[in-house]
Protein backbone atom coordinates (compact mmCIF):
# COMPACT_ATOMS: atom_id res chain seq x y z
CA UNK A 1 0.00 0.00 0.00
CA UNK A 2 1.10 3.57 -0.62
CA UNK A 3 1.66 6.19 2.07
CA UNK A 4 -1.65 7.82 1.25
CA UNK A 5 -3.59 4.55 1.35
CA UNK A 6 -2.08 3.66 4.74
CA UNK A 7 -2.76 7.15 6.09
CA UNK A 8 -6.43 7.01 5.10
CA UNK A 9 -6.78 3.46 6.35
CA UNK A 10 -5.53 4.75 9.70
CA UNK A 11 -8.20 7.43 9.70
CA UNK A 12 -10.88 4.85 8.81
CA UNK A 13 -9.77 2.45 11.55
CA UNK A 14 -10.00 5.30 14.08
CA UNK A 15 -13.68 5.93 13.52
CA UNK A 16 -14.92 3.76 16.40
CA UNK A 17 -12.47 5.41 18.82
CA UNK A 18 -13.63 8.83 17.61
CA UNK A 19 -17.20 7.88 18.61
CA UNK A 20 -15.93 7.32 22.15
CA UNK A 21 -13.65 10.38 22.24
CA UNK A 22 -16.33 12.81 21.08
CA UNK A 23 -18.59 12.67 24.17
CA UNK A 24 -15.55 12.64 26.45
CA UNK A 25 -14.18 15.78 24.80
CA UNK A 26 -17.59 17.41 25.16
CA UNK A 27 -17.75 16.72 28.88
CA UNK A 28 -14.16 17.90 29.35
CA UNK A 29 -14.91 21.19 27.58
CA UNK A 30 -18.07 21.66 29.62
CA UNK A 31 -16.36 21.02 32.95
CA UNK A 32 -13.34 23.14 32.03
CA UNK A 33 -15.60 26.08 31.28
CA UNK A 34 -17.47 25.53 34.54
CA UNK A 35 -14.19 25.31 36.50
CA UNK A 36 -13.26 28.83 35.39
CA UNK A 37 -10.89 28.21 32.49
CA UNK A 38 -11.24 30.56 29.56
CA UNK A 39 -12.11 29.18 26.14
CA UNK A 40 -8.44 29.39 25.10
CA UNK A 41 -7.16 27.76 28.27
CA UNK A 42 -9.60 24.86 27.94
CA UNK A 43 -8.87 24.32 24.25
CA UNK A 44 -5.16 25.00 24.87
CA UNK A 45 -5.06 22.19 27.42
CA UNK A 46 -6.50 19.76 24.86
CA UNK A 47 -4.19 21.14 22.18
CA UNK A 48 -0.95 21.05 24.20
CA UNK A 49 -1.40 18.37 26.89
CA UNK A 50 -3.69 15.99 24.97
CA UNK A 51 -4.33 13.49 27.76
CA UNK A 52 -8.06 12.98 28.33
CA UNK A 53 -8.23 11.24 31.68
CA UNK A 54 -5.49 13.44 33.21
CA UNK A 55 -7.23 16.58 31.96
CA UNK A 56 -10.52 15.32 33.37
CA UNK A 57 -9.00 14.70 36.83
CA UNK A 58 -7.06 17.97 36.85
CA UNK A 59 -10.21 19.96 36.13
CA UNK A 60 -11.78 18.56 39.29
CA UNK A 61 -8.56 19.44 41.17
CA UNK A 62 -8.80 23.02 39.88
CA UNK A 63 -12.33 23.12 41.23
CA UNK A 64 -11.12 21.86 44.62
CA UNK A 65 -8.38 24.51 44.70
CA UNK A 66 -5.48 22.05 44.67
CA UNK A 67 -1.90 23.38 44.60
CA UNK A 68 0.27 23.38 41.48
CA UNK A 69 2.48 20.64 42.95
CA UNK A 70 -0.50 18.34 43.51
CA UNK A 71 -1.79 19.01 40.00
CA UNK A 72 1.55 18.28 38.32
CA UNK A 73 2.22 15.22 40.50
CA UNK A 74 -1.23 13.83 39.66
CA UNK A 75 -0.60 14.43 35.96
CA UNK A 76 2.66 12.53 36.31
CA UNK A 77 1.11 9.51 38.02
CA UNK A 78 -2.02 9.31 35.88
CA UNK A 79 0.11 9.48 32.72
CA UNK A 80 2.87 7.10 33.90
CA UNK A 81 1.10 4.37 31.94
CA UNK A 82 2.30 6.09 28.77
CA UNK A 83 5.86 5.00 29.58
CA UNK A 84 4.57 1.45 29.21
CA UNK A 85 2.92 2.32 25.88
CA UNK A 86 6.13 4.01 24.78
CA UNK A 87 8.08 0.86 25.66
CA UNK A 88 5.61 -1.38 23.81
CA UNK A 89 5.73 0.61 20.57
CA UNK A 90 9.44 1.48 20.83
CA UNK A 91 10.60 -1.37 18.53
CA UNK A 92 8.36 0.03 15.78
CA UNK A 93 9.33 3.65 16.37
CA UNK A 94 13.06 3.03 16.69
CA UNK A 95 13.70 3.07 12.92
CA UNK A 96 11.96 6.42 12.39
CA UNK A 97 13.67 9.83 12.16
CA UNK A 98 13.55 11.89 15.32
CA UNK A 99 10.91 14.36 14.10
CA UNK A 100 8.55 11.43 13.54
CA UNK A 101 9.31 9.99 16.96
CA UNK A 102 8.64 13.35 18.63
CA UNK A 103 5.33 13.83 16.82
CA UNK A 104 4.09 10.28 17.35
CA UNK A 105 5.12 10.41 21.03
CA UNK A 106 3.17 13.65 21.53
CA UNK A 107 0.11 11.88 20.07
CA UNK A 108 0.50 8.61 22.03
CA UNK A 109 -2.84 8.24 23.84
CA UNK A 110 -4.67 5.12 25.05
CA UNK A 111 -6.85 5.06 21.95
CA UNK A 112 -4.05 5.66 19.45
CA UNK A 113 -1.95 3.05 21.21
CA UNK A 114 -4.76 0.48 21.02
CA UNK A 115 -5.41 0.96 17.30
CA UNK A 116 -1.72 1.10 16.29
CA UNK A 117 -0.66 -1.79 18.51
CA UNK A 118 -3.38 -3.95 16.95
CA UNK A 119 -2.16 -3.02 13.46
CA UNK A 120 1.40 -4.09 14.28
CA UNK A 121 0.14 -7.33 15.86
CA UNK A 122 -1.82 -8.21 12.72
CA UNK A 123 0.55 -6.94 10.03
CA UNK A 124 3.99 -6.88 11.62
CA UNK A 125 6.56 -4.19 10.97
CA UNK A 126 5.74 -3.50 7.32
CA UNK A 127 7.41 -0.53 5.58
CA UNK A 128 5.55 2.79 5.70
CA UNK A 129 3.44 1.56 8.64
CA UNK A 130 4.18 4.86 10.35
CA UNK A 131 1.87 6.53 7.82
CA UNK A 132 -0.95 4.39 9.18
CA UNK A 133 0.09 5.47 12.69
CA UNK A 134 0.08 9.10 11.57
CA UNK A 135 -3.46 8.75 10.17
CA UNK A 136 -4.75 7.27 13.44
CA UNK A 137 -2.94 9.75 15.68
CA UNK A 138 -3.76 12.91 13.76
CA UNK A 139 -7.45 12.15 13.28
CA UNK A 140 -8.01 11.28 16.95
CA UNK A 141 -6.13 14.47 17.96
CA UNK A 142 -8.35 16.62 15.76
CA UNK A 143 -11.39 14.87 17.17
CA UNK A 144 -10.30 15.53 20.78
CA UNK A 145 -9.45 19.20 20.25
CA UNK A 146 -12.63 19.97 18.29
CA UNK A 147 -14.92 18.16 20.73
CA UNK A 148 -13.30 20.05 23.64
CA UNK A 149 -13.96 23.31 21.81
CA UNK A 150 -17.59 22.38 21.18
CA UNK A 151 -17.88 21.36 24.84
CA UNK A 152 -16.73 24.78 26.06
CA UNK A 153 -19.08 26.56 23.64
CA UNK A 154 -22.15 24.39 24.27
CA UNK A 155 -21.46 23.73 27.94
CA UNK A 156 -23.05 27.07 28.80
CA UNK A 157 -25.87 26.73 26.27
CA UNK A 158 -27.13 23.24 27.24
CA UNK A 159 -28.31 23.23 30.85
CA UNK A 160 -26.72 20.60 33.12
CA UNK A 161 -24.63 19.06 30.34
CA UNK A 162 -22.09 18.30 33.07
CA UNK A 163 -24.52 15.93 34.81
CA UNK A 164 -25.38 13.81 31.76
CA UNK A 165 -22.59 11.34 32.52
CA UNK A 166 -20.86 11.72 29.15
CA UNK A 167 -17.65 10.49 30.78
CA UNK A 168 -19.11 6.98 30.49
CA UNK A 169 -17.80 7.17 26.91
CA UNK A 170 -14.27 6.64 28.25
CA UNK A 171 -15.34 3.50 30.13
CA UNK A 172 -17.10 2.13 27.04
CA UNK A 173 -14.01 2.81 24.91
CA UNK A 174 -11.64 1.12 27.34
CA UNK A 175 -13.99 -1.89 27.70
CA UNK A 176 -14.03 -2.15 23.91
CA UNK A 177 -10.22 -2.24 23.90
CA UNK A 178 -9.72 -4.67 26.81
CA UNK A 179 -12.37 -7.38 26.32
CA UNK A 180 -10.98 -8.66 22.99
CA UNK A 181 -7.55 -8.93 24.65
CA UNK A 182 -8.86 -11.42 27.24
CA UNK A 183 -8.11 -14.47 25.12
CA UNK A 184 -6.22 -16.59 27.65
CA UNK A 185 -6.02 -17.24 31.38
CA UNK A 186 -3.05 -14.96 32.15
CA UNK A 187 -4.78 -12.00 30.44
CA UNK A 188 -8.04 -12.65 32.35
CA UNK A 189 -6.13 -13.01 35.62
CA UNK A 190 -4.22 -9.78 34.92
CA UNK A 191 -7.52 -7.95 34.43
CA UNK A 192 -9.06 -9.42 37.60
CA UNK A 193 -5.98 -8.56 39.69
CA UNK A 194 -5.75 -5.02 38.33
CA UNK A 195 -9.47 -4.42 38.91
CA UNK A 196 -9.35 -5.79 42.46
CA UNK A 197 -6.27 -3.78 43.47
CA UNK A 198 -7.76 -0.65 41.89
CA UNK A 199 -10.81 -1.08 44.15
CA UNK A 200 -8.64 -1.62 47.23
CA UNK A 201 -6.50 1.44 46.52
CA UNK A 202 -9.00 3.95 45.11
CA UNK A 203 -8.63 6.19 48.17
CA UNK A 204 -4.84 6.51 47.83
CA UNK A 205 -3.77 10.09 47.14
CA UNK A 206 -2.77 11.44 43.70
CA UNK A 207 -4.22 8.39 41.91
CA UNK A 208 -1.25 6.31 43.10
CA UNK A 209 -3.62 3.33 43.29
CA UNK A 210 -3.80 3.32 39.48
CA UNK A 211 -0.13 2.40 39.14
CA UNK A 212 -0.31 -0.09 42.03
CA UNK A 213 -3.20 -1.80 40.26
CA UNK A 214 -1.48 -1.74 36.86
CA UNK A 215 1.71 -3.32 38.18
CA UNK A 216 -0.24 -5.95 40.16
CA UNK A 217 -2.09 -6.95 37.00
CA UNK A 218 1.11 -7.12 34.96
CA UNK A 219 2.87 -9.20 37.64
CA UNK A 220 -0.01 -11.69 37.89
CA UNK A 221 -0.12 -12.04 34.11
CA UNK A 222 3.61 -12.69 33.80
CA UNK A 223 3.71 -15.17 36.70
CA UNK A 224 0.79 -17.18 35.26
CA UNK A 225 2.25 -17.15 31.76
CA UNK A 226 5.59 -18.44 33.06
CA UNK A 227 3.88 -21.13 35.12
CA UNK A 228 1.86 -22.26 32.09
CA UNK A 229 5.02 -22.45 30.01
CA UNK A 230 6.79 -24.40 32.77
CA UNK A 231 4.02 -27.00 33.15
CA UNK A 232 3.74 -27.33 29.38
CA UNK A 233 7.44 -28.01 28.92
CA UNK A 234 7.35 -30.31 31.98
CA UNK A 235 4.61 -32.40 30.36
CA UNK A 236 6.58 -32.61 27.14
CA UNK A 237 9.59 -33.93 29.05
CA UNK A 238 7.54 -36.69 30.65
CA UNK A 239 5.66 -37.81 27.55
CA UNK B 1 -1.97 33.41 33.80
CA UNK B 2 -1.16 30.68 36.35
CA UNK B 3 -3.47 28.27 34.52
CA UNK B 4 -1.21 28.62 31.48
CA UNK B 5 1.87 27.69 33.53
CA UNK B 6 0.06 24.60 34.79
CA UNK B 7 -0.98 23.69 31.25
CA UNK B 8 2.60 23.95 30.00
CA UNK B 9 3.83 21.99 33.03
CA UNK B 10 1.31 19.24 32.28
CA UNK B 11 2.37 19.30 28.63
CA UNK B 12 6.05 18.85 29.51
CA UNK B 13 5.37 16.00 31.95
CA UNK B 14 3.04 14.17 29.58
CA UNK B 15 5.39 14.51 26.63
CA UNK B 16 8.46 13.33 28.55
CA UNK B 17 6.55 10.21 29.69
CA UNK B 18 5.35 9.42 26.17
CA UNK B 19 8.68 10.11 24.50
CA UNK B 20 10.72 8.36 27.23
CA UNK B 21 11.43 5.08 25.46
CA UNK B 22 11.39 6.55 21.95
CA UNK B 23 14.45 8.57 22.97
CA UNK B 24 16.60 5.41 22.96
CA UNK B 25 15.99 3.66 19.64
CA UNK B 26 18.78 1.16 20.22
CA UNK B 27 17.49 -0.04 23.58
CA UNK B 28 16.10 -3.58 23.69
CA UNK B 29 14.32 -5.05 26.66
CA UNK B 30 15.05 -8.26 28.58
CA UNK B 31 12.50 -11.07 27.99
CA UNK B 32 10.79 -10.56 31.36
CA UNK B 33 10.03 -6.92 30.54
CA UNK B 34 8.85 -7.79 27.03
CA UNK B 35 6.52 -10.40 28.52
CA UNK B 36 5.19 -7.86 31.01
CA UNK B 37 4.42 -5.37 28.26
CA UNK B 38 1.83 -7.80 26.83
CA UNK B 39 -0.29 -7.16 29.92
CA UNK B 40 -0.02 -3.36 29.94
CA UNK B 41 -3.25 -2.39 28.15
CA UNK B 42 -5.28 -5.05 29.99
CA UNK B 43 -4.01 -4.06 33.44
CA UNK B 44 -3.99 -0.29 33.03
CA UNK B 45 -7.35 0.11 31.34
CA UNK B 46 -9.09 -2.38 33.67
CA UNK B 47 -7.69 -0.41 36.62
CA UNK B 48 -9.44 2.68 35.23
CA UNK B 49 -12.70 0.96 34.19
CA UNK B 50 -13.54 -1.08 37.32
CA UNK B 51 -13.54 1.84 39.81
CA UNK B 52 -15.32 3.93 37.17
CA UNK B 53 -18.19 1.45 37.23
CA UNK B 54 -18.36 0.77 40.97
CA UNK B 55 -17.48 4.25 42.30
CA UNK B 56 -18.71 6.59 39.55
CA UNK B 57 -17.93 9.74 41.56
CA UNK B 58 -14.51 8.41 42.56
CA UNK B 59 -15.32 8.44 46.27
CA UNK B 60 -18.44 6.47 47.12
CA UNK B 61 -19.34 2.85 46.43
CA UNK B 62 -22.48 2.55 44.32
CA UNK B 63 -23.38 -1.15 44.42
CA UNK B 64 -27.03 -0.74 43.52
CA UNK B 65 -29.45 -1.05 40.63
CA UNK B 66 -29.74 2.71 40.14
CA UNK B 67 -26.06 2.90 39.18
CA UNK B 68 -26.21 3.25 35.40
CA UNK B 69 -22.39 3.18 35.15
CA UNK B 70 -22.36 -0.33 36.62
CA UNK B 71 -25.32 -1.72 34.67
CA UNK B 72 -24.33 -0.17 31.34
CA UNK B 73 -20.70 -1.15 31.96
CA UNK B 74 -21.74 -4.81 32.37
CA UNK B 75 -23.89 -4.53 29.23
CA UNK B 76 -20.92 -3.03 27.35
CA UNK B 77 -18.70 -5.92 28.45
CA UNK B 78 -21.36 -8.36 27.19
CA UNK B 79 -21.62 -6.56 23.84
CA UNK B 80 -17.82 -6.57 23.50
CA UNK B 81 -17.58 -10.30 24.31
CA UNK B 82 -20.39 -11.25 21.92
CA UNK B 83 -19.62 -8.99 18.95
CA UNK B 84 -15.84 -8.34 19.27
CA UNK B 85 -16.67 -5.19 17.34
CA UNK B 86 -15.32 -1.89 18.65
CA UNK B 87 -17.89 0.44 17.14
CA UNK B 88 -20.78 -1.79 18.25
CA UNK B 89 -19.28 -1.88 21.75
CA UNK B 90 -18.76 1.87 22.14
CA UNK B 91 -21.96 2.92 20.35
CA UNK B 92 -24.09 0.20 21.94
CA UNK B 93 -22.63 0.84 25.39
CA UNK B 94 -23.37 4.57 25.20
CA UNK B 95 -26.89 3.85 23.95
CA UNK B 96 -27.61 1.47 26.85
CA UNK B 97 -26.12 3.96 29.32
CA UNK B 98 -28.27 6.90 28.21
CA UNK B 99 -31.40 4.75 27.86
CA UNK B 100 -30.93 3.51 31.44
CA UNK B 101 -30.32 7.00 32.81
CA UNK B 102 -33.32 8.32 30.93
CA UNK B 103 -35.59 5.51 32.18
CA UNK B 104 -34.39 6.04 35.75
CA UNK B 105 -35.01 9.77 35.47
CA UNK B 106 -31.33 10.63 35.90
CA UNK B 107 -31.08 12.81 32.80
CA UNK B 108 -31.97 16.49 33.15
CA UNK B 109 -34.34 16.39 30.15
Amino acid sequence: MTRKQLFFRGIRDSFAMAVGILPFGLIFGTLAGAAGLTLWQAVGMSLFVYAGSAQFIVISLFGAGASAVVILLTTFIVNLRHVLYSATLQPHASQLPQRWRVLLAFWLTDETFAVVQRFYLLHGDRPLAHWYWLGVASSLYVCWVLSSLVGVLFGQAVPDLASWGLEFAMLATFIGIVVPLLRNKPQVAAALAAGAVALMTYSWPYKLGLMAAAFSGIAVGVVLERRQLATRSGKELHS
Amino acid sequence: MSYWWLIFGMMAITFVLRYSLFAWPDLSFPPLVRQGLHYVPTAVLTAIVVPGMLLPDGEHWALNLSNAYLLAGLATIAIAALTRHLLATIGGGLLVFFLLRWMMGQLPV
